[in-house]
């Protein structure tokens, strides 16, 4: 069977015909496979889904236990039609998985999902998982995009709050994930104190808590004063007016994109802390190379650059031009 | 360098002016000599450095990056220093000490330039790269003036600002001496010719509060819509300064040619065409050049009208009255057809001022200004001596166009305002607002926005046009770069007309009937 007959992109998503599913639609369909719960590779509707036991508990805390008519947990591998699928840690946020096809005759296709190569507290580290095609994101796929040891981002962050003692500190993270590992990191880093937290994240970190990541104190940052220094809110509330309780605030933003300064200066922020959950440039091209796959197919973000770097190292490569995923989705 | 490199960066994405005063500060009480220094000059402008040029640095990309990968790269960065910064390999990072960078920079010849400077980005890592290739290219960007740099410096310290600006142009980088000094030690000596003097500025004052002083203790004259500048010609070494002590006579070498005389005087930069004074808005097109045209020269001609004399003939007058100072301005001969004496206003009684105010001659006048007869030349804002009687503000009703979020107290208000005035049927924006109402007034307006709005372009919200703004501006100028074909000098919200109906706000020929 050829690798394009055994999945191929439709204007739903990923299709795998032997196996009738589609991997991370962006329609409601009748099967299902979620690499991970960002809502736009998780989306409520479909009849039955597959994910591991965290993508499915995200997904409910985010649509409610009835998003899906059917759900099963991914363990192991599992036969799905004439396909067997298995689920690999991606390293991206908690639950997050690639999501390994393997036909019954045919080359084995690791769809890769959001992936990131660097440890990350807050979810199982990224396993490489041979095969003969990788699908890989490229979110960040020029090699401009070096992401530095979020450690040096932390000290950053903390010189930022030694030189401004009575300014708050607002950082814009992603509500699920980056969120819970910027908390993570920020404990790491030895701020100990009680960390206030925007309403949206709540739930979400309650649920990184109960599986047993350690967040620290945190408190809600909804009162008229808030007595912490470091609030940790989505990106999105910036623009609204609860960002007024605070007095003279310093806006930052956790995100691979902040290397970028023309990027950095667009959202007003003030603090750029840059820490991705992706592939940067050195590690999606290193995960390629370590894997060695006969072909290289690419879903979304920058695929020129990575095009070009596979051509100049004569690994076949194609885009597969999937829409409707964002570059780092909120 | 790190520290240097830190600084930059945090500079670049702070707007409020006290946060970067506060960042320079710090970064000038931790950093040793000579490197604080260095940086100091960087920030000011006053770093001489061999020029590094794009193409320099294109060319040490050649050979590292796929051209087409590079060209992705730099199409998606968009600024060719950051783009190299980024894509360089990772070497050592070490802390290389800027004075060690300044040095390659200016001692390196044109041939082994490229080498030293790829040998030096080979041992920083990336944020170091970027600060260094900015040094190299010339060009900080981060929003810093060289007059904010020195307000830190007095911060550090005893000596003030103005004590500062006073010796500025004596010193060289790394100015071992005025740290010294600021740190307790001896004042650092004039040692260059020519040096700037702290500017002597006045306090607003209206018609109520004139009527508490004598109007024979004062003498007037008209307050010209220029710049104001310090002119000095100090035994052939010629400078003109603004009035927070930058040199400005690169941008006007006609100026600097007429300046035939010997001492320091304090006057008006304007435009004159023949006996005319010409618009702001045509001063403007010789400001921050760093070389000028011939036909610029020759189409927009700079010249001096003079207030005061601060220096003259090697006699010290600052200490002498006013109006003796003023005898020997009138009296002197300034050799030059580019130079003459701002008039004297002849009054009896505030309401003599008060009629000439109302009616001035040119305008290019702003209003008027007063001095007392018995007052010394003071450097900095004494309250007092000098008055300025400035024309009532013009007012248009304009209507609320968008609305952009603020930064620092602001952030998360909608406090930066853009209005339009009617051309037929469409509003055309004509200018923008940021303050001139109070907190109580921000916060209706920012209620007002979010209940209104029918659009976003990212930060920015379009709202419903029917909100009045009762703007008031100072002055205005013709401008190709707005669509409306004007631009507002200092315009504020002077009220919110939440009574009127926009469709009776003004229409724009009634802006442009307000044009000088």
């Amino acid at each position: 069977m050829r690798a394009d007959q055994i999945l191929h992109p439709t204007e739903a998503g990923l299709y795998c015909p032997p196996g009738d599913f589609f991997i991370d639609p962006v329609r409601p369909v009748a099967r299902a496979l979620i690499t991970h719960g960002h809502g736009d590779h998780a989306r409520a509707g479909h009849g039955a889904v597959m994910a591991t036991r965290q993508t499915l508990d995200i997904m409910a805390i985010r649509y409610g236990e009835d998003f899906a008519a059917e759900t099963q947990v991914a363990d192991g591998p599992v036969r799905v039609g004439d396909t067997t699928v298995s689920f690999h840690p991606a390293g991206h946020i908690l639950g997050s998985a690639q999501i390994a096809v393997q036909p019954v005759k045919g080359p084995r296709i690791v769809v890769s999902g959001d992936y990131c190569c660097r440890p990350n507290p807050v979810c199982a580290p990224y396993e490489p998982v041979p095969c003969d095609i990788f699908v890989t994101e490229a979110t960040f796929g020029l090699p401009v995009f070096r992401h530095p040891d979020p450690m040096a981002e932390m000290s950053r962050l903390i010189a930022s709050m030694d030189e401004f003692p009575d300014r708050p500190h607002l950082i814009g993270a992603y509500a699920l994930g980056k969120a819970q590992r910027l908390i993570a990191l920020a404990r790491q880093a030895g701020i100990e104190g009680p960390i206030a937290i925007h309403g949206a994240l709540q739930r979400l970190c309650d649920y990184h808590v109960e599986q047993g990541i350690d967040l620290g104190e945190l408190i809600p940052a909804t009162a008229d004063r808030v007595p912490a220094q470091l609030v940790i809110a989505p990106p999105s509330a910036f623009a609204s007016p609860w960002v007024q309780r605070f007095a003279d605030p310093v806006i930052g933003f956790a995100s691979g994109w902040m290397q970028v300064r023309a990027r950095a200066r667009q959202r007003g922020v003030e603090l750029p802390l840059v820490i991705s959950d992706h592939v940067d440039w050195p590690q999606v091209t290193a995960a390629i190379s370590h894997l060695a796959p006969s072909e290289v197919w690419i879903t979304h973000g920058a695929e020129d650059g990575l095009l070009r770097w596979c051509e100049l190292e004569g690994i076949p490569a194609r885009p597969l031009r999937l829409v409707g995923y964002e570059d780092e989705p909120e | 360098m790190k520290a240097f490199a830190h600084l930059l960066e945090r500079l670049a994405f702070t707007p409020a002016r006290n946060a970067k005063l506060r960042l320079l500060r710090h970064y000038l009480e931790t950093t040793p000599d000579p490197d604080r220094g260095f940086a100091l000059a960087a920030l000011t402008g006053d770093l001489k450095l061999r020029a590094v040029t794009p193409g320099l640095l294109r060319g040490l990309m050649a050979d590292r990056v796929d051209e087409q990968l590079f060209a992705l790269s730099y199409d998606f960065v968009g600024d060719l220093a950051e783009t190299i910064a980024l894509l360089w390999h990772d070497g050592v990072d070490q802390d290389v000490p800027l004075h060690e960078a300044v040095d390659l920079l200016q001692s390196t010849g044109k041939a082994g330039l490229p080498a030293a400077i790829s040998a030096l980005l080979d041992r920083l890592g990336p944020s170091q790269r970027l600060a260094f290739l900015k040094l190299a290219t010339g060009n900080m960007r981060v929003g810093l003036s060289a007059r904010m740099a020195r307000i830190a410096l007095a911060e550090m310290g005893e000596p003030g600002v103005a004590d500062i600006e006073e010796i500025w142009h004596g010193l060289t980088p790394p100015y071992q001496p005025l740290f010294d000094w600021i740190a307790g030690g001896a004042r650092p000596e004039h040692a260059a010719k020519a040096p700037f003097r702290p500017v002597m500025l006045s306090t607003p004052v209206d018609a109520d509060q004139l009527r508490g002083f004598d109007p024979r203790d004062y003498m007037a004259e008209w307050k010209w819509d220029g710049i104001r500048v310090q002119a000095i010609n100090d035994d052939g070494v010629r400078r003109l300064y603004s009035r927070t002590g930058e040199d400005i006579g690169g941008s006007f070498p006609d100026v600097i040619e007429a300046l035939n005389f010997d001492g320091a005087a304090d006057g008006e930069l304007l435009v004159r065409r023949g006996g005319a004074v010409a618009v702001f808005g045509d001063l403007q097109k010789r400001l921050n050049r760093k070389t000028v045209g011939k036909s610029l020269l020759d189409s927009h001609p700079a010249g001096l009208r003079l207030y005061d004399l601060m220096i003259w003939q090697g006699r010290d007058l600052r200490d002498l009255p006013f109006a003796e100072r003023r005898a020997v301005l009138d009296r002197a001969d300034f050799g030059s057809d580019r130079i003459d004496v701002s008039p004297l206003l002849d009054f009896a009684t505030w309401e003599d001022l008060a009629a000439l105010r109302a009616d001035p001659p040119s305008q290019v006048i702003e209003g008027v200004m007063l001095k007392r007869r018995d007052s010394a030349y003071v450097g900095g804002r004494p309250r007092g001596p000098w008055f300025k009687w400035k024309r009532d503000p013009r007012l248009v009703d304009a209507v609320l166009l968008y609305a952009q979020r603020g930064h620092g107290k602001r952030s998360g208000f909608y406090s930066d305002f853009t209005f339009g005035l009617w051309d037929g049927p469409e509003l055309v924006p004509v200018g923008k607002a940021y303050f001139g109402f109070t907190d109580e007034e921000l916060r209706e307006l920012d209620r007002f926005v979010r209940n209104n709005t029918v659009d976003r372009f990212g930060p920015v919200r379009a709202v419903a046009p029917k909100l009045v703004l009762e703007v008031a501006f100072e002055g205005l100028n013709e401008s190709g770069r707005h669509k409306s074909g004007v631009a507002m000098r200092f315009p504020r919200i002077s009220r919110i007309r939440w009574d009127k109906p926009a469709a009776e706000a003004d229409v724009l020929e009634t802006l442009k009937a307000m044009l000088p």
